[in-house]
């Protein structure tokens, strides 16, 4: 088996993402493994990817690679895949990756699975697991024929040091007329606001445990203190706490952050079709019976007043004591 | 228990809301209303019979078809599509679907139905035992069929299409358009407000729809009939009265081979607590069943709550059984109008209208049956304005649509609920005094008593405390159910900031207040906080709402929401 | 400008289950209009009434059922409808998906094709890439502005570390993020003129798609098992004795979110 993993970089790094896809790839034991970076001037970053199992980086280096677009990368990439009769290729998932992964599987008729928890190794074949209907179930996925693509789903695994030397090798850019219309005009890097429900990695929500419109100020400093955004229930939504925007639920918006702290919230269904795939959930609600309790991964049967303060307090040492 | 509380009723604080509001001329300009033959409010099995009959009769008529332009005939419907606000038991007496295909190729046999019954039984129930009753002449069934009245309706809604008629889903009938004494149309509702009525970015503004002839088929607590009733005068000789029904829907390990009705627990017996119902028990095929538990709305007890009595029947002994490995699939509610013969308008026909089906109380309570009433009378209706479209007719000279009054007399509709017509009022005398009346009644063919007994608003009763709520089971997510989870299971997902359609007073006492809590299975109502002494404040979830109609019975309005919102059952 | 929007039917979210047999997504209950295509269609309808001409054609792959669906697109406000419908097309996977899709997109010649920002029953969220492959044209992905003028299209996106801004000459493909616009409802005059409108099915015969291109025979990925998801890892229920914020900031410490 040979596995390529798209590494995506931004500016002068590879993302961890893709570091952490390499290092999966790199754990099955299953073969070759091998990285591969597109860009513009990136020749430098490939020897990182070393320490993170491949054992050969592909660097495909010109400048009609500059912009983060995908036809090119697939450009790319396909031509490795027949060159270097690689079986496998695997992408942690981003904007740019999904395009690049199905932009390949249709040039190449490959399968491609998408949103993998996990992937594994059995009787010489590749089978993965993605949830579906709202990670109510879990579906092992396999694919017919070569090559086999996958997507994983973001944070899925965390990239691992095995300390190895990547070979670097240059790989030729021919691209296609069409893979090139598509242009750049601007590319703006500003910090934003504070991310959107829908971005965050960190969600701070408020229920109507909290008492009133006045104390969403808890939630919204325990959000700035863990770098998340500020999302509502739908009660509170409607009593006009809070902003329709904010809403998450079966009639709002459905998000999955890493970590979904749930403040003064009961958990009704509809509340939870909204959010439950978060990846981490913390509740805090004085009523020990809040369905709620029932898909935290803790539960804390406690006074919003009194415990989110503290709380926020506590992430806010932290953090200074970190930096 | 204060003297002062003791006498409330909900009828003391009425709904800021006016039936001369749901009644208007039309305001778009001319050039810009649509135009229609025959306009059928509620793709119900009223409403689409008479879309079917209607378009049989059209075939034959090609210059009437030429005359009404292009669309002779439009069905409006509020929900998301034909089926997604229609719930009943329900077993169906046949005899009006095969009337309206005897022409035709199809037979009851070929229809969406979960087969014949053929067995069935009523039980007398207390909390833990059972004891089997003789069914009552009225409640035997055999001959009948199980349906879901949702999928029985989208059989009825891909036949009307066939047959030429064209269903608008998502509309709502927001007013009856009203020109003199002619009735020319309605106004759909407008689409795309927000929470205080301001128009959104996608405001889509309701249109004047106008036909020749309005049918409303509304079904229960029909919103322009209503109005109608008021605007010309049609109330029959007593009230309206409502009940309200909770069903859900089962996958079970075993098959129910029979139909079973309960009486009894969980209701009281006592004629002060005024609680007439039952359940019902049916099999919909090997694989699902549907129970539910329907409950007269001139209730007294603050406490009572339909959908907790619901839960608390199925831990008796009879329904774990059968539910025992299942699953819920569904759930729903909606109310029934109980008034029966004596509650019937008086005129089922105004200038340019026609009333049908459950909108004008055409339901048999002793036979829980409605449904072919609802399917001969709106297939008559058809007849009715067929006729007095024909050539040198106009349907809307008062009196032009009076055959279809006649039809309606004529029909075994008028004989089954005239033999009936006592029944519901004599339960209102407590369940004992009420069953020997009943049967007295039925033996007489409806004779007994010579004198009708009269019946009061549901709204007017007073209302008591007796400490009913301590027996509902908390609910376990496997065998009984918490309201909110049930709303979802109904396939609600309404649109949360638009402008609430639920009209009541506010603040009210504390009573009145509790008691819609309670009587809501959808978690419509809850008291805001803080609320304490004898009035109190009511907070309004309206996107719960799956548009049961119980509110308006008990003293407050329920108006149509933007189209499309609402339960989406497709199983009910 | 003639713009093709594709629509997909999906079954309704409360009802959405996964046949134990098939290991498909059951698809004989009710469904409805993906709602994320209904911001593609919007921007269609929007473009067109800017330029005040040109075409937006409705363009699905799916049950009978998904007339519906197309009706609805119709309804709204599109101009024709073409549904690739047929049983050896049940079970098609992205590459026999795009493959099909792509052969009837082709036919119809359109400037402009218009995609959603993801399937809400599969969460597949990369149709749009594998169809501007097989019509081998330019691409731009999560569009929440669009323009379109001399013969080109500007998108802005967001991405994970900002905003781009992209064109591309027409024709081309964009998939549209549903902060683009907010669609417009059905009007009344709309849903009764929806059926008076062109509705076209074709087989895959019709397009030239050989069958072991389609369905299950021409998919390269496979449903190998279901399992139910892991229960959530060993849950944790405190009470607050006075130092349940410190119990937390230990549990997030430990998952390292803090």
């Amino acid at each position: 088996m040979s596995i390529l993993v798209f590494l995506e970089h931004h500016g002068n790094e590879l993302q961890k993402g893709s570091l952490s896809v390499l290092s999966k790839a790199a754990s099955l034991g299953a073969g070759d493994v091998y990285g591969v970076v597109a860009g513009s001037g990136v020749r430098e970053l490939a020897s990182g990817a070393g320490k993170y199992g491949a054992s050969k980086v592909f660097v495909a280096d010109d400048p009609a690679l500059e912009a983060p677009l995908p036809q090119p990368r697939v450009d790319v990439i396909a031509t490795l895949v027949r060159e270097q009769s690689i079986d496998t290729v695997l992408l942690a998932q981003s904007v740019l990756a999904a395009d690049v992964a199905a932009g390949l599987s249709a040039r190449l008729d490959a399968g491609l699975n998408w949103e993998l928890v996990d992937i594994e190794e059995q009787d010489g074949k590749l089978v993965g697991t993605r949830p579906a209907l709202a990670d109510s179930v879990y579906v092992q996925v396999g694919w017919k024929g070569e090559p086999c693509i996958g997507i994983f789903r973001s944070g899925t695994f965390d990239p691992k040091e095995t300390g190895g030397e990547a070979e670097v090798v240059d790989t030729p850019v021919q691209l296609e007329d069409f893979s090139t219309a598509a242009t750049m005009i601007e590319q703006a890097h500003e910090e934003q606001q504070g991310p959107s429900i829908e971005d965050a990695d960190v969600i701070v929500a408020g229920g109507r445990g909290l008492g009133g419109p006045e104390n969403f100020t808890l939630v919204e400093e325990l959000a700035k203190a863990l770098g998340g955004a500020v999302a509502a229930t739908r009660a509170v939504v409607d009593a006009g706490w809070y902003p329709y925007a904010t809403q998450v639920g079966q009639t709002g918006k459905t998000v999955s952050p890493k970590l979904y702290v749930a403040c003064g919230i009961s958990g009704a269904i509809q509340h939870k079709v909204g959010m439950q795939s978060s990846s981490v959930i913390v509740a805090i609600n004085k009523d020990p019976n809040a369905p709620i309790f029932e898909y935290s991964d803790l539960g804390v049967v406690g006074d919003v007043h009194e415990v989110v303060p503290k709380l926020t307090e506590l992430v806010k040492q932290r953090k200074r004591s970190a930096s | 228990m204060t003297k002062g509380r003791a006498s409330v009723r909900p009828a003391d604080y009425p709904p800021p809301f006016d039936a001369a509001e749901a009644i208007a001329a039309p305001s778009d300009p001319p050039d810009e209303r649509i135009d229609v033959g025959l306009l059928i409010v509620g793709a119900g099995p009223a409403g689409l019979a008479c879309a079917i009959r209607f378009g049989q009769l059209l075939e034959d008529a090609p210059e009437l078809a030429e005359r009404l332009g292009d669309v002779p005939v439009a069905v409006v419907e509020k929900g998301k599509q034909p089926g997604s606000h229609l719930l009943s038991g329900a077993v169906v007496n046949p005899r009006a679907l095969r009337r309206l295909f005897k022409d035709r190729e199809k037979k009851v046999e070929d229809m969406p139905f979960y087969g014949p019954v053929h067995a069935e039984s009523v039980y007398f129930l207390t909390p833990k035992s059972k004891t089997r009753i003789p069914a009552p002449p009225t409640m035997r069934n055999h001959g009948n069929y199980v349906a879901s009245l949702s999928q029985l309706s989208r059989f009825l809604a891909e036949e009307a299409e066939s047959a030429g008629a064209t269903i608008l889903p998502e509309t709502a009938a927001d007013k009856l358009l009203v020109d003199g004494a002619r009735v020319l149309g309605i106004r759909t509702g407008d689409k795309g407000r927000g929470r205080h009525g301001e128009p959104l970015p996608n405001f889509e503004a309701g249109s004047d729809l106008v036909a020749r002839v309005t049918v409303l088929s509304e079904g229960t607590q029909g919103h322009l009939t209503g109005a109608a009733i008021e605007r010309f005068g049609l109330q029959g000789e007593n009230n309206q009265v409502w009940a309200l029904g909770v069903k859900e829907v089962w996958r079970v390990a075993a098959p129910l081979r029979r139909v079973i009705h309960t009486m009894g627990w969980p209701l009281r017996a006592g004629a002060r607590y005024r609680e007439f119902g039952g359940s019902f028990c049916y099999p919909m095929g090997e694989d699902m069943v549907t129970l539910g538990m329907v409950v007269g709305l001139d209730y007294r007890d603050v406490e009572l709550s339909p959908h907790d009595l619901l839960q608390e029947l199925k831990t008796h002994p009879l329904f774990r059984r059968i539910l025992r490995g299942g699953e819920r699939l569904a759930w729903g509610a909606k109310t029934i109008p109980e008034g029966g013969f004596l509650s019937l308008p008086k005129r089922l026909h105004a200038p340019g209208l026609l009333l049908c089906g459950d909108g004008a109380g055409m339901v048999n309570v002793p036979a829980l049956k409605g449904i072919h009433y609802a399917i001969e009378s709106g297939a008559l209706a058809a007849e009715a304005a067929f006729a007095a479209l024909r050539p040198g007719q106009t349907p809307w000279t008062p009196g032009a649509l009076e055959s279809y009054d006649e039809a309606i007399r004529d029909s075994f509709i008028w004989t089954d609920l005239q033999e009936v017509r006592n029944m519901r009022q004599a339960f209102g005398k407590g369940f004992w005094l009420g069953g020997a009346l009943a049967g007295a009644m039925t033996a007489t063919k409806g004779r007994f008593p010579p004198k009708p007994l009269g019946t009061e608003p549901d709204s007017a009763q007073t209302l008591i405390r007796t400490n009913r709520a301590r027996r509902y089971p908390a609910p376990d997510g496997k065998l009984t159910f918490d309201k909110l989870s049930s709303v979802y299971a109904s396939g609600n997902k309404t649109r949360d900031d638009q402008p609430s359609h639920i009209r009541i007073a506010n603040p009210v006492a504390r009573d009145i207040g509790e008691a819609w809590v309670r009587m809501c299975p959808a978690q419509v109502y809850e008291l805001a906080d803080g609320g304490s002494g004898d009035e109190v404040t009511v907070q309004v979830t309206p996107s719960n709402c799956v548009q049961c109609g119980a509110i308006t019975a008990k003293g407050g309005r329920l108006t149509p929401p933007e189209g499309g919102s609402g339960p989406e059952y497709t199983l009910t | 400008m003639k713009i093709a929007v594709c629509v997909k039917h999906v079954p309704e979210a409360a009802s959405r289950r996964i046949d134990p047999s098939t290991k498909r997504l059951d698809r004989s209950g009710e469904g409805a209009l993906n709602a994320f295509d209904a911001n593609a269609l919007e921007e269609a309808l929007r473009l067109k009434d800017a330029s005040g001409e040109g075409e937006v054609v409705a363009v699905s792959m799916g049950p009978q059922k998904a007339s519906d669906t197309l009706r609805k697109a119709l309804a709204m406000g599109a101009d024709r409808a073409v549904l690739v419908s047929d049983e050896s097309a049940a079970g098609s996977d992205l590459v026999a998906t795009s493959y099909a899709l792509g052969k009837a997109l082709a036919r119809e010649e359109p400037d402009l094709v218009l995609l959603g920002q993801q399937a809400s029953d599969s969460d597949g969220a990369v149709l749009w890439a594998a169809i501007a492959e097989r019509l081998r044209r330019p691409m731009i992905s999560q569009v929440a502005e669009l323009t379109a003028s001399d013969g080109k299209v500007r998108g802005k996106r967001q991405t994970e570390f900002g905003y781009d801004v992209i064109e591309a000459p027409l024709p081309a493909v964009v998939a549209v993020s549903d902060a683009i616009n907010e669609p417009r409802y059905p009007s009344l005059k709309g849903i009764m003129g929806a059926k008076k409108k062109p509705q076209e099915t074709l087989s895959l015969d019709d397009l030239g798609v050989e069958s072991e291109r389609a369905g299950e025979a021409g998919s390269k990925t496979e449903v190998l098992g279901l399992t139910d998801p892991p229960a959530r890892g060993d849950s944790r229920r405190i009470e607050d004795d006075g130092n349940a914020a410190e119990q937390i900031a230990e549990f997030l410490a430990e998952k390292r979110l803090i």
